[in-house]
């Protein structure tokens, strides 16, 4: 890539400035690489955006979900936390099978207090927090 | 405290970027590509089995640790390479490696960063960062994406290093203890060539390699037919991050590679170097033509097999081309002088 391609794209996402300038390698017009600065290009910034939007519509559809009575409040503050079921079972120190049964409201309100201290933990909430979603 | 002669300068690609500040303060002064060069860096993997957030996992570099261990190894630095049960531990040592006036690189994760823009933040744990130096509770962090320096608190400090899922930090810490006076680059140098060669060609499982990328080519272009539009869009578009997000120096790092050959190129006055760091770089810009490609194709959303099977297409063509380059780059190093 020739220097005066480097773009520099602002990251916009949601709304919000996310630029992070970093460096990338470029030819001079002689054909010399040099390292210079950018602030990001349209095609990356695209892609972060997309993967934003798929896991807040994700939250948004879980949220839906725990009110229904579908999933367990655990399946949400996974979703919020950005983990997925094989990350989140090993914060708690559990096989990923049984993460996922946690996932169930008719298993999850039978879990004891310890255990969902466990969660309320990883997910930097208090247990009522996590009992009572979503509480309105 | 603070160590007094380190100096923070940025980089594009956290591994090198924290192994070229680490060896600037023992005295070794090497650039960005030469580190990664010799570090035997580039490579490509893609493992659609191994899934984070539901997407499968694409990678242009080798794996975290290996760039730091080679390049030492190689230069005769003597190191010191830790991991630690717990994060009472683990900042323990941290205070007393700092205390004897070594600055300390460690494998972290990039969710508890908070000095990062909150878009980056995901549970990626093969981050690295140096720390060199504590003011009260807080860690002078020098993290080689950074323009300047940061401060992390020992709180989130000890979880960015026991982040869970993969690959777990488990508290890595790594530092110079001593490094020789003066270096000879030419054995490294033709050693980290060959090394990337081997990786880039011999793989004999079709995921890693000149092959990885044609087997990538090939799943791209049965996307539309086996996931809906959504899937196929983030599954294209996670390629499209883990190329040029943050750390790669642009291409998946294939600019990083080129400007290493045309250094090797000038130092040793060998043409077919030059001329191969050419060819890289225009590989790059195939790649960063895909790149585009692709975010036009997610954008538009259609799941047309048409334009997924031209971005296939597009992968397959730049298999053959690093095979073929690969393959010259080897006989390069095979009859040099």
């Amino acid at each position: 890539m020739k220097k005066e391609e480097l773009p520099q794209d602002k990251k916009i996402i949601k709304g919000e400035d996310n630029t992070l300038r970093k460096v990338l390698y470029v030819t001079d017009d002689s054909g010399n690489y040099e390292s210079a600065q950018s602030d990001g290009w349209e095609a990356e910034n695209y892609a972060l955006t997309q993967a934003w939007e798929d896991i807040d519509e994700h939250i948004a559809e879980t949220r839906e979900k725990v009110k229904n009575g579908e999933v367990s409040p655990i399946a949400y503050f996974m979703l919020k936390n950005l983990m997925d079921i094989p990350i989140l079972a090993s914060y708690v120190g559990k096989w990923k099978w049984v993460v996922k049964r946690h996932l169930k409201p008719s298993v999850f309100k039978k879990l004891d207090k310890k255990t969902l201290e466990l969660y309320a933990s990883v997910f930097n909430i208090t247990v009522d927090e996590l009992t009572k979603f979503p509480a309105a | 405290m603070i160590i007094e002669n380190f100096e923070h300068h940025q980089y594009a690609h956290c591994e090198s970027g924290v192994t070229v500040n680490l060896l600037r303060y023992y005295g070794v002064e090497l650039s960005e590509p030469m580190i990664f060069g010799i570090g035997a860096g580039m490579f490509f993997g893609h493992l659609p089995f191994v899934k984070v957030n539901g997407v499968p996992g694409t990678t242009f570099r080798i794996w975290p640790g290996y760039i730091f261990k080679r390049v030492s190894n190689q230069l005769g630095v003597k190191i010191k390479v830790e991991n630690f049960k717990t994060p009472e531990k683990a900042m323990q040592a941290l205070d007393e490696v700092l205390a004897s006036k070594r600055p300390a690189g460690m494998m972290a994760s990039v969710y508890y960063l908070n000095y990062l823009p909150p878009a980056f933040r995901f549970h990626f744990n093969a981050h690295n960062l140096i720390a060199f130096g504590k003011e009260g509770s807080e860690y002078l962090i020098s993290d080689p994406v950074m323009e300047n320096v940061a401060k992390v608190s020992t709180e989130d400090l000890a979880k960015a290093r026991f982040a869970k899922g993969f690959p777990e930090p488990n508290g890595r810490m790594y530092y110079p203890v001593q490094a020789p006076k003066t270096v000879d680059l030419t054995k490294p140098i033709w050693s980290g060539i060959n090394q990337t060669c081997f990786f880039m060609l011999t793989p004999p499982v079709p995921f890693f390699g000149v092959k990885g990328i044609k087997f990538l080519g090939k799943k791209i272009k049965q996307y539309p037919a086996k996931l809906d539009p959504r899937r196929s869009a983030l599954y294209v578009g996670n390629i499209i991050r883990m190329q040029e997000e943050i750390g790669t120096g642009g291409a998946g790092f294939r600019f990083l590679y080129a400007a290493f050959l045309q250094e090797a190129g000038k130092k040793f006055g060998n043409d077919e170097l030059l001329h191969l760091s050419e060819e890289m770089t225009t590989i790059g810009d195939q790649w960063r033509n895909f790149a585009y490609s692709a975010a036009r194709t997610c954008k538009a959303r259609s799941g047309e097999l048409h334009s997924y099977d031209q971005l296939g297409d597009m992968l397959i063509d730049i298999s053959g081309k690093e095979k073929d380059f690969f393959e010259k780059l080897k006989k390069v190093a095979k009859n040099r002088k």
